[in-house]
């Protein structure tokens, strides 16, 4: 519960700089004495340096190639090898989110309450369940798209198609939400639950009235991280849920479940192997990572908030 | 009424805590199922030390690709574990509080950005840089370290940071009042405190990197054969996988999917090192 409430602070200045404060003239003096320390300085500083240009030359580099390129054609309704519209793929990436959201995110959370506010301390379910999910988190998306062929699409004889897709990618997200929905949960004062039942509610109606809500912004973050893996997730999708860049027929009931569809992240995988357009592939890119970055920074927005009010009531 | 409702809703709780459980059950059984026949009828000494690929005449070796693997790996540890582990110290003991927040901030979006991105931005810039530097086709080893490198900074950023950030204050005040600079106590007394956690944090890349795809399909080269130079061009187990499961059938398919199974293997002795580096570094 302390590394929760850590997370939300932000280091302080002064401890940074250490007990004796010294000018920016003494210290450089300082330096004269002490070489080694001085390149240590540099390294350090250097490091950063080329991790955040390393950033900022992809996100600029691709933005500027691409951005000229957003024609509306590139939105056209229908895909064809001519306009390469990206529409279709995007309209899939939506309903694949929503797909794999819709099985991830109640099992998560149902599993993190479990884990959090029934499990009794030393039940071996729950160390089984963390050794579980820290497996799932480590294994390449690739494994699961081998997974997903294997079992979803042969074994089920779903076919390539969204739903074997879907089901594919919230086994992978599950984590995900099952970790940060616990961090709420444990971030939430146990005052809460003591007044809830004192007052004479149950233990379920104490947990759906009382401890989820208050709990929401930190799950909301993880639902969100998990979006963003959803929607930039390609190797798991090739081999599950295909490559056909068509908007589904919804004329047909359910039946658009088990279209083979291609997302985004796959469209945009295609479009560069081809290499016939590569400047629609820069304008795709371009919205592949508007996308994802402002689900990370909803996501981040929202774990903040959660870490200041859990901050606040202490 | 309201019993059999709570407890019914426990059982729910502790059905779904379950699936979690299933899912790596049913993940193990299918890929071992799929792929340990086909292991066994290639010859296990054959499929991993065999050195030629050659599916039309169902030679299948995979040695070159477990080579490459590894040596995209390690090069991405070269270029990603200095910069990472020096990132990291400057996030949490150098860095001005104003600068803070938006480094932290791209730090993260670094790690959400999603891999074909990075794949396509080395295609496009790093495969010709390296191609008129150092001569060759560009796609190379050389090409797809410095892409994971880049991959893997974030990962190896947030962990080593928060194991930097977790040794007591006292270990490094207590350096600075016997008189070391300022580097010299964050070098020499927090960092070796802080050395389980950063290890955690360069075995998490090493699985991110071994694990990685579509990013290193696009600039690898993707030629099954025993690389003689950096410059030469190198196939990973991933890629292999995701490059030949489109038209793969019968004894190919499944030597594809023991590939799988390797990697997997793989990926299991890396996490059950990070889960006891990870009790080590909490201890």
């Amino acid at each position: 519960m302390e590394q929760i409430l850590e997370k939300g602070k932000e280091p302080e200045g002064k401890d940074i700089v250490g007990i004796n404060q010294v000018s920016f003239k003494e210290k450089m003096n300082s330096y004269k004495k002490h070489p080694g320390s001085f390149v240590l300085l540099l390294c350090v500083c250097l490091a950063m340096l080329v991790t955040i240009a390393s950033l900022g030359y992809l996100v600029l580099y691709i933005v500027v190639k691409g951005v000229p390129y957003l024609t509306p054609s590139l939105f056209a309704w229908e895909y064809t090898s001519d306009n390469v519209s990206m529409l279709p793929s995007l309209i899939n990436t939506v309903l694949m989110t929503l797909l794999s959201l819709l099985i991830a995110v109640p099992i998560g959370i149902f599993s993190a309450i479990y884990l959090v506010e029934y499990a009794k301390k030393g039940n071996k379910i729950v160390g089984i369940v963390r050794v579980t999910a820290e497996t799932l988190t480590g294994i390449p998306s690739i494994v699961y798209g081998l997974f997903g062929m294997l079992f979803f699409v042969t074994a089920c004889k779903w076919r390539l198609s969204l739903l074997s897709g879907a089901f594919t990618l919230a086994i992978m997200v599950l984590p995900v939400i099952m970790r940060t929905t616990e961090e709420a949960l444990l971030s939430v004062p146990d005052s809460y639950r003591q007044g809830s039942l004192g007052l004479g509610a149950g233990k379920l109606r104490t947990v759906f009235r009382v401890v989820l809500p208050s709990a929401i912004p930190g799950i909301l973050s993880g639902v969100v991280l998990a979006i963003g893996r959803i929607v930039g997730e390609t190797a798991a999708l090739i081999y599950t849920a295909g490559s056909v860049a068509k908007i589904p027929q919804f004329s047909n009931g359910a039946k658009f479940l088990f279209d083979s569809t291609r997302t985004l992240s796959v469209h945009m995988y295609n479009l560069s192997r081809e290499g016939l357009h590569t400047n629609q592939a820069y304008a795709t890119a371009v919205v592949l990572m508007i996308v994802v970055m402002c689900m990370n920074f909803l996501s981040d927005l929202l774990a903040n908030k959660l870490a200041k009010k859990s901050g606040g009531e202490k | 009424m309201t019993k059999i409702k709570e407890k019914g809703m426990e059982l729910v709780f502790l059905l779904a805590a379950c699936v979690s459980i299933v899912a790596v059950a049913l993940i193990c059984i299918f890929l071992f199922a799929k792929g340990l026949p086909a292991i066994g009828k290639i010859g296990v000494v054959k499929f991993l030390t065999g050195m030629d690929w050659k599916p039309t005449n169902q030679v299948f070796g995979i040695f070159s690709m477990i080579v490459g693997s590894i040596y995209v790996t390690a090069g991405a540890l070269l270029i990603g574990v200095p910069i990472g582990i020096l990132s990291a110290t400057f996030l949490a003991k150098f860095c001005p509080s104003w600068m803070y927040k938006p480094l932290k901030t791209g730090v993260n979006l670094m790690a959400g950005i999603p891999s074909v991105v990075y794949g396509f931005f080395g295609m496009c810039v790093l495969v010709p840089l390296s191609r008129t530097l150092f001569g060759g086709t560009g796609n190379s080893i050389l090409t797809a370290s410095v892409l994971l490198g880049m991959m893997i900074l974030p990962t190896i950023i947030g962990v080593s940071e928060s194991a930097i950030r977790a040794v007591p204050d006292y270990y490094y005040k207590g350096a600075l009042a016997l008189g070391a600079t300022h580097e010299r106590s964050v070098f020499l007394t927090v960092l070796p405190a802080a050395k389980s956690g950063i290890l955690a944090g360069v075995i998490l890349g090493v699985g991110r990197a071994i694990g990685e795809t579509m990013a290193v399909i696009m600039v690898a080269g993707n030629q099954a054969r025993i690389p003689s130079a950096v410059t030469d061009g190198v196939r990973t187990m991933t890629a292999n996988i995701v490059m030949e499961m489109g038209y793969a059938t019968g004894l190919h398919r499944e030597a594809l999917i023991a590939t799988g199974v390797i990697l997997f293997v793989f990926i299991l002795l890396i996490n059950l090192l990070f889960s006891v580096l990870k009790r080590k570094a909490v201890e």
